[in-house]
């Protein structure tokens, strides 16, 4: 049992050690490099070998210093949460890999490496935790990270960005303790399993009152309409390694947050809290889209892009139907990928082409094919062309949507994946075809030392990734379809914290009792 | 009590949501460290207030002997007060730094020298510009 409870804890033990380590290791900023990459490897590989065993062995959990469940802090690692962890590893090895070349030196001796690895141990931590108040302490140890590093290197548009994600992401924070407060109020738990219990018990207005005050603090995060303004206005600004990183786990964060809640506790009044679930993923694919198209920045371009992905991951979760819930994990996973790989790859761009600015660069089809295919591959996985992954996921996202007799929504994503298309042509052509406003020559001068391999690597092995889940979809589909089955059976997730569960004799509770 | 708290707690939420609709973002940080009281004052009335000793158990017991006041809720205030403190101090710096950049902490100047320097972004050598079109 104790070899479990190490295997589910050690994805945050490995980066936050590491974060440690990279702290003291700073004057030798060679070696940092060496420890940064070889410490995400390993996080991927205990994330890995933690995903086979809770397909083996069903939902794992974990209780940390040996509190029964209740009491302590409970960390589960069911389908979804490893699923998680697992693309979590990815991201981390492949971004800390392109961090070697992309960050510059100040900014390694200001403490790039570190701030990273606490990032992605606050990631791990908030797919992996099972008690409420823990959540919200790992949403506030990425975020901390994740300020220092939109902040770190000091240009003014970073500073600027900067503001606007920090002080959004905080009103977001406090709001989220705000609701755990009266959630605890209500109920005397934090223990998500336990709170699924008894949220029974509490009057349903009451607990859909709550169920919104959650969808505003996660939305935020997540970055859904009405309440995406501030990452279009920040991801763009600092270093491409970090803005990919972003781009790939940040919101998704969120995203996981309001599935955990809105599968596990929330679902009292279904008709009510996930029809407006489905409206505001209708108006966040639609504003995303049509916000992409207005954007002449190669950045800014995927940031409204990734809002309107976001509105695909909540239209899975509104319809809250299994094969709605499969296409969500399966959306999930494929759009940290690609969103992940095309940030990447506009960094390589900008290194040929001088800009972000697609009025300012061009001719790099010509200059470049190898980095032309590799932006194809992602970006018509983005728009859903077949047989890329986003085909797959887009295709499992209508059908649910058609068995579900919502047209609406399916009209929508299906015009949302049209606007896609538009807009990576629009980055392929004037990008890729349109000759260099400065000439072809500007072009020829530049090419890459040779240490740009690590540019490049991490890049070839997301797109290859892509391509893998495009063409072998099955298992990736079957594990998605195990996380969705947990997910619509909550008293799995409540017998592998608490034990066995005669659901019916939960213990009443009684509202105003002093504990 | 409760009463009593939960009126403030109200009146907390109010005056943060207030300074936070200003354009003055130091004063938005201001709104915030109110939330953020109001939020832990949330906390310790939703953990129920009752007057009863400290919860420490004895070195005889294996229980508590009386009655005991709950611990919970001022562990969850604690931890809170802790990463609120941090987050105050981060982004005070952090607006410090942004002022002393643009020179301005107001949203809607810093939306006007954005714009600014956006529109001088975009005529690079002449290429191409807008300013030549008209010209």
């Amino acid at each position: 049992m104790s070899y479990v409870s190490y295997l589910v804890a050690l994805p945050i033990i490995v980066p936050l050690a590491t974060a440690g380590l990279l702290f003291a290791l700073q004057p030798v900023r060679h070696v940092q490099r060496v420890v940064s990459v070889a410490s995400a490897s390993v996080q991927l590989a205990l994330a890995i070998m933690l995903l086979a065993t809770v397909s083996q062995q069903g939902i794992l959990a974990a209780q940390m210093g040996s509190w029964p469940a209740p009491f302590g802090i409970t960390l589960v690692a069911d389908h979804l949460s490893a699923i998680m962890v697992v693309i979590t590893g990815i991201m981390g090895t492949a971004v800390a890999v392109y961090s070697l070349t992309d960050i510059d030196e100040g900014r390694e001796r200001f403490g790039y490496h570190p701030f990273y690895h606490v990032l992605l141990a606050g990631i791990s931590g908030a797919f992996l935790t099972g008690d409420l108040f823990n959540l919200y302490v790992w949403f506030e140890v990425l975020l901390i990270a994740s300020f220092v590093l939109i902040a770190l290197g000091g240009d003014r548009d970073q500073l600027e960005g900067g503001i606007k994600y920090v002080l959004l992401n905080l009103v977001s924070s406090s709001l989220f303790l705000a609701s755990t407060g009266i959630l605890y109020g209500l109920t005397g738990t934090l223990n998500m399993a336990d709170l699924s219990l008894k949220l029974a018990e509490v009057p349903a207005g009451v607990v859909t009152t709550v169920a919104i005050l959650f969808m505003v603090a996660f939305g935020i995060k997540a970055a859904v309409f009405p309440l995406f303004f501030w990452l279009p206005a920040s991801y763009h600004t600092p270093p491409v390694a970090v803005s990919a990183i972003f781009a790939g786990m940040l919101t998704k964060v969120g995203v996981y947050a309001l599935i955990r809640v809105f599968t596990l506790l929330f679902t009292q009044d279904v008709g009510y809290t996930h029809t407006i679930l489905l409206v505001v993923a209708g108006l966040t694919m639609l504003t995303g889209v049509l916000g992409a198209a207005a954007q002449d920045e190669f950045r800014r371009i995927l940031s409204f892009h990734i809002i309107s992905q976001i509105g695909y991951m909540i239209m899975g979760l509104a319809l809250y139907t299994p094969l709605a819930l499969i296409g969500a994990v399966f959306y999930v996973v494929h759009h940290i990928i690609v969103k992940t790989n095309l940030f990447l790859v506009s960094g390589i761009a900008k290194r040929f082409a001088g800009s972000f600015e697609l009025k300012h660069i061009g001719g790099l089809y010509k200059h470049t094919p190898f980095l032309a295919v590799l932006f194809v591959v992602p970006a018509f996985s983005l728009a859903g062309f077949p047989p890329l992954s986003g085909f797959w996921a887009k295709l499992i996202l209508i059908r649910a949507g058609l068995e579900a007799e919502q047209y609406v929504i399916v009209f929508v994503a299906l015009l949302v994946g049209l606007l896609t298309m538009y807009s990576m042509t629009k980055i392929w052509r004037y990008a890729f075809w349109k000759p260099h406003p400065e000439g072809e020559e500007k072009l020829e001068k530049i090419t890459l030392k040779q240490a740009d391999w690590l540019l490049y690597a991490p890049v070839i092995a997301l797109a290859v990734m892509t391509l893998v889940i495009g063409f072998w979809t099955e298992p990736f589909y079957n594990l998605a379809e195990r996380a969705a089955t947990e997910l619509l059976e909550p008293s799995r997730y409540i017998e592998a914290v608490l034990g066995p569960q005669e659901a019916t004799t939960a213990t009443p509770v009684t509202i105003g009792e002093t504990p | 009590m409760e009463t009593i708290l939960s009126v403030v707690v109200g009146g907390l939420f109010a005056g943060a949501v207030y300074l936070m609709l200003r354009r003055n973002l130091l004063k938005f940080i201001f709104g915030f460290v109110l939330m953020s009281n109001a939020v832990n004052l949330l906390i310790f009335t939703a953990g129920r207030l009752t007057r009863a000793s400290a919860p420490i158990i004895p070195d005889t017991a294996d229980a508590p002997t009386e009655i005991i006041a709950n611990p919970l809720p001022q562990a969850l205030i604690l931890t809170a007060i802790v990463i609120g403190f941090g987050f105050i101090a981060f982004s005070l710096v952090l607006l410090y730094r942004s002022y002393q950049a643009t020179g301005t902490v107001d949203t809607d100047k810093l939306r006007e020298l954005q714009a600014a320097l956006e529109t001088t972004h975009q005529q690079p050598k002449g290429q191409g510009s807008q300013a030549e079109v008209s010209a």
